[in-house]
């Protein structure tokens, strides 16, 4: 790791008053990505300004059916918050999935949709559930948000400082996991609220998290994991490296998003 | 038995240091004035060096000093060498490429050591490295070792021409070709054997001394045999001469084979350490262990089977191409050939084998001997052959096997080895009966109601341990003999040190090793201590790998042993006025048989000590080193069965049972064997479904991390159903056969085997990952 100058903020405006007296500085919201990518000296933030402290950033808040989750809420506090389960059960087992114990108590929502690592969990879910991130200057729907890899709609000195969202009726996540790193190499999210189905597709594809018309299309008429057995996902866009070609993951993509159906069809309640 | 003795689930003595954290590596190693190294590696696969330019480094802040090649070579240190051998079958000595620790003109993988920077810190000598600039002018590039033997490929070393290290034969030609023209049925194959990467959980480290008041140095490094790596850095490098030369290798986290060699970093650090005039110390990081560590297997092979018409073998051929990669490793050239080629009778009467070997230079990281070394390349090509003969022959894999069983001992093989002991029936009875063999079909049925493709495969390996006969492999081409030193000192008052050669790098040998004196002596093994690991202690002693320390280490520790329990039975019979027939040593009390007289062990070692009422003539003090040099091989054999779940959805691979039959002959501790095997299954599964390394075609490890390797989690395995049977290794004192790479050896192809048998298509390379099995469903449709 190189030398840099590590920062911890206390409030939003500070932290942004922080970075803009840096000069090429990071926001660390967790770190899970930046820190590993450093230790590798692939990157060399000249200081590191952690939100992780921020405490209007932190927690979960429903009113309702609107889920409101902090940017630097962890991925373990979303996995054990019991009423976001009994109103949204999918994101909250979505969280207790990411990587292992260690990043799930470290790493932040905010963090991970400020990096927009294209095998990450949370895009998939923010997309299909239409939700809004909420910045320290303006909101932004999760359909602009997500721009390609790597790359989001944020200025660079903009905080992610809340998702916010309605719970769906239904939904229902799975992801196919890259054997090595674990991260999602087919990951995909459905939600239904009355007879409209989104279904986002994270891990797969070249651009990042996307949006699988063609399955919500199939699904808005007949919820069944049946509905999609004529789905054919194009392997054109679609990520291939040597754990999985374009073909396997589309594959995994139409798999995945059964299942994720077949969970929700078979749910109680 | 005791309780303490031979055949006692003893608990690990040394565990309660290695799992509170008070275990001592090379990197918990500080003395005064120590610096840190960092190396500059080539990140080119194959270049010419046409400049490097040192003094931007130098001036970094902490820097104490960079060095090149080129004071390397000025100061007379040597390239580094493969200690084994190898003739090609026209009667040419092997043709190995010069390796110079720090390389000087050329590059030829990435990762490969150009220069080294010493600084205060670890982060000031990274940062100092990469300010070295070090200029190439690229070379084409090949990493496939086929690709490396065509006509036009890019040339490695102009040692050898087309990158071919050796064309070498094993068997009879000529007979195998006869035998295969009666043959009723041929099977034929194309094998990989993938390329691993070792991945101990404690990385590489040196620290290198040098004492100039003396004019000594000391090297603490990460080896399963410090006396080799002294051996070698003496005789070879030019480093010291070895009585100004000590090795220590501490604690050491786990080797598997690599760390048995001697790398570029050691001696390079040892030489900076006289150079500048601080000690320095290295300690790899993971990326750097993934780059520059020696890898394992990478063989490609086409395998016939003929047998007649009573399904019998009449003769087995063998075309192997074995990537060695960039130099030429300390053992590489023994390990695909004949610690591979040796093995391919298996657990069959064979009566003709020919194998041809070529090994091969590519742009890739060394391959040397990983944890089984030519015995899992073997027995996958062997037991890969009889399970897609029975399919072909449409007959049962075990009968087939059965049917090929050598069943009389001593068995000569056409391939070298002489097996001693076995009963090859004893483990398939065994395995197939806890895995409940006869029931699959019901099982694979039930299965399929569920939507899975449920498989069942085998695997009855042999291997060749307790390495090895010095006269027999000294024939064989090896630079060393491979026998073990030990010394039994009993102290003045009655406690045990037993130095030993071998090194236990996670064996547990601080516990197995005790209970041989405690077995002999009656006494705790709390009271008994080993030494180990260190060249200034023990004598001398060839290390610890190839399922050694066992057969050989503990044959040493048995013939001291009986050394000192004779002069213990000469003293008590002076001190007890007895004939020395007639004393036997039991529970800490050494006797007069059949009577009450016993004097108390420790006042036999007293009396030994004071030396105040000795028998006349006899020299004080009871002490005794023994060398043993084993007879032969031992061979350890087995069957390991593998249950499988196939998703054909996703091509994911559960493995719902493995059951492993192992014969190691005599046991120490049960609990120690059973881990062993453990770990070695978790590998040689981590190799059937997970591990695969990738070179993309310029050279560039594109599985350099964890997050691209895969190595075996807990959530990947099974709960293992293990057993072993005996039959006693008769060329051994204790009977022993070794353990620790059986289950290296025997599993993968039992998982491939009943991947393949689950999606009925037999074309399936490793690692059998979600998508390769995948896409084998899909080929199949």
């Amino acid at each position: 790791m190189y030398e840099t100058q590590y920062h911890r903020a206390t409030s939003v405006e500070g932290a942004a008053r922080l970075m803009g007296e840096a000069e090429d500085g990071k926001f660390l919201a967790g770190g899970m990505t930046l820190i590993p990518t450093m230790k590798q000296r692939l990157a060399s933030p000249s200081d590191l300004v952690d939100l992780r402290r921020i405490e209007a950033l932190k927690g979960v808040k429903i009113s309702g059916r609107t889920v409101r989750i902090g940017a630097v809420t962890s991925h373990y506090d979303v996995s054990i918050n019991e009423e976001l389960a009994k109103l949204c059960p999918a994101i909250v087992s979505l969280a207790g999935h990411i990587g292992d114990p260690q990043v799930r108590n470290m790493g932040t929502i905010g963090g991970s949709i400020a990096n927009n690592d294209p095998a990450a969990d949370y895009p998939s879910a923010l997309l299909a559930l239409e939700a809004t991130i909420i910045t320290n200057r303006r909101s932004i729907p999760a359909s602009e948000y997500f721009v390609g890899l790597f790359e989001t709609a944020l200025g660079s000195d903009e905080i992610v400082t809340a998702v916010e969202f309605t719970a769906p009726d239904k939904a229902a996540y799975k992801k196919f996991p890259n054997p090595a790193s674990l991260y999602a190499m087919a990951g995909v999210f459905v939600a239904k609220s009355g007879d409209k189905v989104r279904v986002a597709v994270t891990g797969a594809g070249e651009n990042g998290v996307f949006r699988l018309e063609d399955a919500e299309t199939a699904l808005a008429t007949n919820f069944s994991p049946s509905a999609l057995d004529g789905l054919a996902v194009d392997p054109d866009g679609l990520l291939s490296d040597m754990h999985a070609s374009a073909e396997y993951r589309a594959n995994l993509v139409k798999v995945m998003a059964k299942r994720a159906v077949a969970e929700i069809a078979n749910r109680p309640m | 038995m005791g309780v303490e003795g031979v055949g006692a689930r003893v608990l690990r003595k040394e565990d309660r240091r290695f799992i509170t954290g008070k275990g001592k590596y090379t990197d918990d190693m500080f003395v005064p004035g120590m610096k840190h190294a960092a190396f500059v590696r080539s990140l080119h696969a194959h270049a010419k060096v046409t400049g490097i330019k040192v003094d931007a480094a130098k001036a970094m802040p902490g820097v104490i000093g960079v060095l090149t090649g080129k004071e390397l070579k000025a100061d007379g240190i040597g390239n580094l060498i493969c200690g084994w051998m190898i003739h090609s079958k026209d009667g040419t000595p092997m043709k190995m490429g010069a390796w110079s620790p720090l390389a000087t003109d050329t590059v030829r993988y990435v990762g490969d050591a150009v220069a080294i920077v010493i600084a205060d810190s670890k982060g000031q000598a990274r940062d100092a490295a990469e300010a070295v600039e070090v200029t190439y002018e690229e070379l084409p590039v090949v990493v496939s070792a086929v690709a490396a033997l065509k006509e036009g490929a890019p040339q490695l070393h102009p040692e050898a021409p087309g990158n071919l290290i050796f064309d070498w034969d094993l068997g009879d030609e000529k007979a195998t070709d006869e035998a295969f023209a009666k043959a009723a049925h041929v099977t034929r194959m194309d094998i990989v054997n993938n390329r691993l990467i070792p991945n101990a959980m404690e990385p590489r480290a040196t620290l290198g001394v040098y004492d100039a008041g003396e004019d000594h140095y000391t090297c603490w490094t990460t080896s399963q045999n410090p006396h080799v790596a002294r051996l070698v850095m003496s005789a070879f490098y030019n480093v010291a001469p070895e009585n100004k030369l000590r090795v220590i290798a501490p604690d050491v986290g786990g080797g598997f084979g690599s760390k048995i060699y001697i790398y570029p970093e050691e001696l390079v650090c040892l030489w900076a350490s006289k150079k500048t005039g601080v000690p320095v110390k290295w300690v790899a990081d993971r990326t750097e262990s993934f780059l520059a560590d020696a890898h394992g297997r990478d063989h490609v092979t086409h395998a016939e089977l003929a047998f007649d018409k009573d399904n019998r073998i009449v003769g087995f051929k063998v075309q192997t191409i074995a990537n060695l990669g960039a130099y030429m490793s300390l053992f590489s050239s023994s390990v695909p050939t004949y610690l591979y080629a040796t093995l391919l009778s298996g657990q069959y009467d064979i009566p003709a084998i020919h194998a041809n070997v070529k090994t091969v230079y590519t742009n890739t990281a060394p391959v040397d001997a990983y944890r089984g070394a030519g015995r899992p390349e073997a027995t996958f090509v062997v037991e890969r052959m009889m399970e897609t003969a029975a399919r072909e022959l449409k007959v049962s894999p075990a009968e087939l096997r059965r049917k090929n069983f050598v069943r009389s001992f001593p068995h000569q093989t056409p391939v070298i080895m002489c097996y001693d002991a076995g009963d090859f029936d004893a483990t398939l009875d065994a395995g197939m009966k806890a895995a409940d063999y006869a029931g699959f079909e019901k099982r694979r049925e039930e299965a399929a109601k569920r939507g899975k493709l449920r498989g069942i495969g085998m695997s009855c390996y042999i291997e060749a341990c307790g390495i090895a006969p010095s006269a027999a492999v000294g024939s064989l081409g090896a630079g060393v003999g491979l026998w073990e030193s030990a010394e039994v000192r009993v102290n003045a008052v009655g406690t045990i040190e037993i130095l030993t050669g071998s090194h236990s790098h996670g064996q547990g040998h601080e516990t197995t090793f005790a209970q041989l004196a405690a077995e002999r002596f009656g006494v705790p093994i709390d009271s008994v201590s080993i030494v180990h690991g260190d060249t200034d202690k023990v004598q001398m002693g060839m290390g610890t790998y190839g399922s050694r320390s066992g057969a050989v280490g503990m044959s040493a520790i048995v013939k001291a042993l009986d050394k000192v329990e004779a002069k213990a039975k000469k003293i008590a019979a002076h001190l007890l006025e007895a004939d020395e027939a007639d004393i036997e040593i039991k529970n800490g009390d050494v006797r007069v048989a059949g009577t009450d007289k016993t004097v108390p062990w420790f006042q036999v070692a007293l009396a030994a000590y004071t030396a105040h009422n000795l028998p006349s003539g006899m020299e004080p003090g009871l002490k005794e080193g023994a060398f043993y040099d084993p007879s032969n091989f031992t061979f350890p054999g087995g069957c390991h069965i593998c249950e499988v779940e196939v998703d054909p959805d996703t091509g994911t691979t559960e493995i719902i049972q493995f059951v492993a039959a192992d014969d190691f002959g005599k046991i120490i501790n049960p609990m120690i064997v059973e881990g062993q095997v453990h770990g070695g299954l978790a590998q040689g599964i981590g190799q059937a479904l997970l591990e695969g390394t990738h070179y993309d075609d310029s050279g560039q490890l594109l599985t350099a991390s964890y997050m691209d390797y895969t190595m075996p989690r807990a959530q990947d395995l099974p709960s293992f159903n293990i057993m072993t049977t005996e039959t006693p290794c008769p060329s051994n004192p204790l009977g022993i056969k070794g353990c620790g790479e059986a289950g290296a050896i025997g599993s993968p192809p039992a998982v491939i085997n009943a991947i393949t048998d689950a999606i009925r298509n037999n074309d399936l390379a490793m690692p059998a990952t979600p998508q390769a099995v995948w896409a084998a469903i899909q080929a199949a449709k």
